[in-house]
């Protein structure tokens, strides 16, 4: 499974939704996602991919779309 | 060595239901109770000011522990919702509780400036004598301010805390705490003269879910506490639904989280001495176990205290 698939395999475990977001879709404004699903999304983030968002990341703007997730997990590469 | 040797409290009479809170900003009451947990909150009077209110709370801490204001030998006054900038209510409740003499000070910290009074005074009680720590709050004086936002208005409720900390004896040792500033994120709650608070709460929800657990986790550490083993956590009162988030981040089942916002919302830095005055009375410390106090606001500011009982 390619990074993307195993992304909105990610958010729509955490939002209990099927909805496929676009990549620069909001989360947030899509209803996907709320205050308390973005903690889970980081943590499901964090577990997946092996890292640990420091908490001057945490940025809900930095989660908000498929394209912004993945450009700050190729940032900590 | 510090002790906690009593609680206070005060609550306004009049409760405003989340149906009446909600027509303010056109939501419905399921939807406040759905993301927030909170069914109603109390709205002081007009006449009462801030310093009215922590008077009140610190009086009924006083008279609990059999003593005067007089008697101390500071008193601490955690608000974030002042009626003016200086002087703070600090020295009008002071005056109000008979401490006319005895210095007072004001934290003009939101949500966790209690946490950080306790703290604090837990230093300097065994120099300065005992010292009361107040938090109090009148949120309906700014919750009213326009425009008023959906997901602030429903949150706040007016209130008074109180706790009384001494060098000598108590209900419980104040073993340890941790207290942390961080200043980035200062612009995601603020609240200006005279405008409204301004809250991202994204980033306030982010934050907190994170550093709260974080802050327990690593006193408990220290002391070799596994966090199941805790008594009671007596937390700051945001959210229901962050409540029960650290509980499950800290691997506890959320019952062991006292909760009162139910009853009484967000009181900002009242709410976790509310909390732990209604706790005392219902349940109570129990000899050599552990409780932990812990708290999040605007600056941010947060922290966690650990309290034996004896």
């Amino acid at each position: 499974m390619d990074r993307r698939a195993k992304l909105i395999e990610i958010i729509q475990k955490v939002s209990k939704q099927d909805a496929v977001p676009g990549a620069d879709e909001s989360l947030f404004e899509s209803g996907l996602l709320d205050s308390f699903g973005l903690p889970d999304l980081i943590s499901a983030l964090e577990k997946e991919f092996g890292i640990q968002v420091p908490d001057s990341d945490l940025n809900p703007r930095k989660f908000d779309t498929l394209e912004r997730i993945e450009e700050y997990l190729d940032s900590r590469n | 060595m510090a002790f906690i040797k009593e609680f206070g409290c005060w609550l306004p009479i009049r409760a405003v239901t989340s149906e009446e809170a909600g027509s303010w900003v056109g939501a419905d009451s399921t939807w406040v109770k759905n993301v927030s947990g909170i069914e109603e909150r109390r709205f002081a009077t007009d006449e009462d000011m801030v310093a009215d209110l922590a008077a009140r709370a610190g009086n009924d801490c006083l008279e609990r522990a059999g003593m005067q204001g007089k008697d101390l030998g500071m008193v601490m006054v955690a608000s974030g919702s002042g009626e003016r900038t200086f002087p703070g209510p600090a020295c009008v409740a002071a005056q109000k509780m008979g401490a006319s003499g005895v210095p007072a000070l004001d934290l003009t910290m939101a949500s966790a400036g209690s946490l950080f009074g306790i703290s604090l005074a837990a230093r300097l009680a065994a120099q300065l004598g005992p010292i009361l720590v107040i938090g109090a709050e009148k949120m309906s004086r700014i919750v009213a301010r326009e425009p008023q936002e959906r997901g602030v208005a429903v949150l706040f409720g007016d209130g008074a805390g109180a706790c009384l900390i001494t060098a000598d004896s108590g209900k419980a040792e104040i073993v340890d705490s941790v207290l942390n500033t961080d200043g980035s994120f200062s612009e995601d709650l603020t609240l200006e003269c005279d405008r409204p608070i301004k809250m991202n709460g994204r980033s306030v929800i982010l934050q907190a879910s994170r550093k709260i657990p974080a802050a327990i986790r690593s006193l408990l550490e220290q002391y070799s506490i596994d966090p199941p083993d805790v008594l009671a956590f007596l937390m700051h009162q945001a959210n229901q639904n962050l409540i029960d988030r650290v509980a499950d981040a800290l691997g506890v089942p959320s019952a062991k989280f006292f909760s009162n916002i139910r009853k009484y919302g967000n009181t900002s830095s009242a709410s976790m001495l509310i909390a732990a005055a209604e706790w005392s009375r219902e349940f109570g410390f129990e000899p050599g176990e552990p409780v932990i106090f812990a708290a999040f606001g605007a600056g941010f500011n947060w922290g966690a205290l650990l309290a034996r009982g004896v």
